[in-house]
């Protein structure tokens, strides 16, 4: 079984993080490294994927910058969304060669990861054909909550940006963004009633990760032993 | 040549939309490099180049979504020089300059489009003599290298190249012995777009001449980029975001409502004096004036509740009745509008409605609006009548169902009591989507606001 390495970031600036994958993409195209898992947590920020329509983004740069909201362009998939404290960030940075070459297959496997995650802590998480990401059936309304986005960028067959699982993330800085161009809602763990820490859901997302892409995930205490 | 091919991402693809090139036309492109993104459903894809040489043709556009296996680019493995010249134009092209002089083969003819390409023979006559016979002159063409080109030039070639600034050596001759033609260079300009024809005046080489056979010039019109160059007046520059955003949502709107607008004709002769006797002291006590609008938006307002359905919204299959009646004011702005909205509208008096819309709008006009400002609204209300429009169909701001439109108030001649009368006449034009809405409730919805106007109660506000 391939080992993907998994490395906690904690509480990172969404430039950095992106400073650190590109620096891994690289790593991995020239085959240096394992495929690699990062998890990480962004300081509040809005980013535009390359499908972002202008209009999705409801306040301008200034308006963000006073709510404390950085606003960044990202070389993804996708259109606009929000990343901010409370919410689990993970850019799995795998070389497709070695697992499918198929970018759809690629999106619906992470949705399975995601739904099998939330699973854990009761939640059930599902498909949608409005737009990829996993959905929640909110109770009173029947209607459909977004409760992980998804946005991918690949470059010769490595993959690079990811998904965003809300925790308990404030979910009214989503207001100055229409979510992924949709006027659905988005929603969070904690919204839903269940009480999981950071670490809890890390855990079950990682070894979701692992069992739906057949790897074998190399945990940071792992990590740190093998190096000599 | 070696063609580029727009890749398959996975089994289940079948298409993929071009979403930004990163070489152009004439790069050097190494072999892996990458030369342009793709974006499917989540996924934006960077592909590399599958050859080192010269990106020669780019044949699909940014934005456009094409099949698998559609070719997208050639790249020129010789990489020396780039030739965009189209095959087309070789394949339609008869002869050496003079006896050409139909317009440059379009790099893609619009399948509808009659073959832009008439027979050579038919359009030879009128333009046989456009090469101006103008002496070359030896020194002094910074943009042409003569060393870079294969075969003599025609004196009309390089007065082309020398006003729009090509440089000939990127251009590949079609015509005899490898020479470069007028066709070559219209079809190398019409390759480039507006790029490289920034400044120089123009010839006007693509205005047919008078006598031309008809069929042909309309035939070449619509589908010919090249005339472009023929009018050095026109300029090209981006729309601004919210040109974009506008845009977007006007044409949004019409595809998803059935707009149908009915007008009626309202009597403001009373509301008129009311404003009259309180303008003065309004603007003194509060800082700002009084107008017309703040009496419509309260009238709209007491008829929103009488008939909720206006103030509703479709989703899917259901009905939204809002709660709240929240209300936009269209605000014109330089080069856009922007629709701010007046929250719980139903829970201010005329005062309070003045006042609420003299501060969006001067807020929407310095850019101070918050964005809970410009979202939410139930229903929009747009003042054309302040410039002038007696009346005017406007356009639904979805996902709303109503916009009413008010035209200005004029004093008219008109019968009261079988007598003409001076009165202040005003058009109210209500757009409805006739999708949710029928003609006799929004008219009702009309006799509401105008029967509020006409016979408006308070005499103080």
């Amino acid at each position: 079984m391939r080992v993907c390495e998994v490395q906690e970031l904690g509480r990172i600036g969404w430039a950095a993080a992106y400073q650190k994958q590109r620096q891994l993409v690289e790593q991995r195209k020239r085959n240096e490294i394992p495929d690699q898992l990062l998890l990480v947590e962004h300081d509040p920020v809005v980013t535009l994927g390359r499908n972002s329509k202008p209009q999705n983004l409801l306040a301008p740069a200034s308006i963000l910058a006073r709510a404390g909201i950085g606003l960044e362009e990202a070389n993804r998939g996708g259109d606009v969304t929000y990343h901010g404290p409370g919410q689990l960030v993970v850019y799995p940075v795998l070389n497709l060669n070695d697992w499918k070459r198929d970018v759809h297959h690629y999106v619906r496997a992470i949705e399975e990861c995601v739904i099998g995650a939330l699973a854990e802590f009761g939640v059930a998480g599902e498909r949608s054909a409005i737009n990829s990401g996993v959905w929640v059936k909110q109770r009173q309304t029947g209607t459909l909550a977004k409760i992980c986005a998804i946005g991918i960028h690949v470059s010769r067959w490595v993959t690079s940006h990811g998904f965003a699982l809300n925790i308990d993330t404030d979910l009214s800085h989503f207001r100055y963004i229409v979510p992924c161009g949709l006027t659905q809602p988005v929603i969070s763990l904690a919204r839903l009633g269940v009480q999981a820490s950071r670490a809890q859901v890390s855990d079950a997302v990682v070894r979701n990760f692992g069992s739906v892409f057949q790897l074998q995930m190399a945990v940071p205490e792992t990590v740190g032993e093998r190096i000599p | 040549m070696i063609e580029v091919v727009m890749p398959q991402m996975g089994e289940s693809i079948v298409e993929g939309t071009l979403t930004r090139w990163l070489k152009k036309p004439g790069d050097k492109v190494e072999r892996d490099e990458p030369l342009f993104e793709i974006s499917t459903d989540k996924v934006d894809t960077e592909i590399p180049a599958p050859t080192a040489g010269v990106l020669a043709e780019v044949l699909v556009n940014e934005g456009d979504t094409v099949a698998i296996k559609t070719v997208v680019a050639k790249i020129d493995e010789g990489g020396s020089a780039a030739a965009p010249a189209k095959e087309e134009a070789k394949a339609a092209e008869p002869a050496p300059v003079k006896e050409d002089p139909a317009p440059p083969a379009p790099p893609k003819p619009a399948a509808a489009a009659p073959a832009p390409q008439p027979a050579p023979a038919a359009p030879a006559a009128p333009v046989a003599s456009q090469p101006a016979p103008e002496p070359a002159p030896a020194e002094a063409q910074p943009a042409v290298d003569a060393d870079e080109v294969t075969g003599p030039l025609s004196p009309l070639v390089r007065k082309m190249a020398r006003e729009y600034n090509i440089e000939l050596g990127q251009v590949r001759g079609t015509g005899a012995g490898g020479r470069i033609t007028k066709q070559d260079l219209e079809a190398y300009m019409a390759a480039q777009g507006a790029r490289t024809m920034a400044g120089p005046p123009a010839p006007a080489p693509a205005a047919a001449p008078a006598s031309a056979p008809a069929p042909a010039a309309k035939a070449a019109e619509p589908a010919a980029p090249a005339p472009r160059a023929a009018a050095p007046q026109q300029k090209v520059e981006p729309m601004s975001i919210m040109r974009q955003k506008i845009a977007e949502h006007m044409v949004m709107s019409k595809r998803t409502s059935a707009h149908v607008t009915t007008v009626h004709r309202v009597d403001m002769t009373k509301i008129a004096k009311i404003r009259d006797r309180a303008k003065e002291e309004f603007k003194n006590r509060y800082g700002f004036g009084l107008t017309f609008l703040p009496f419509v938006t309260s009238a709209a307002v007491d008829a929103l509740r009488a008939f909720p359905i206006v103030n509703a919204s479709i989703e899917g299959t259901n009905v939204l009745y809002h709660g709240a009646i929240n209300i936009g004011i269209a605000v014109a702005l330089d080069g856009g509008l922007i629709v701010p909205v007046i929250k719980n509208a139903d829970e201010k008096n005329i005062t309070g409605l003045q006042r609420s819309i003299a501060d969006l709008a001067a807020r929407a006009r310095s850019k101070q609006l918050k964005p809970d400002e410009v979202s939410g609204g139930t229903f929009s209300l747009t003042n054309f009548g302040s410039f002038g429009s007696l009346f005017a169909t406007p356009v639904i701001n979805q996902p709303q169902v109503g916009i009413l439109g008010i035209g200005s108030v004029t004093k008219e001649p008109v019968v009261v009591a079988d007598a003409i009368a001076i009165r202040s006449m005003m058009y109210l034009a209500l757009t409805f989507d006739h999708r949710l809405i029928d003609g006799a409730l929004a008219d009702q919805f009309c006799q509401k606001i105008k029967d509020l106007l006409e016979n408006w109660s308070d005499q103080v506000i």
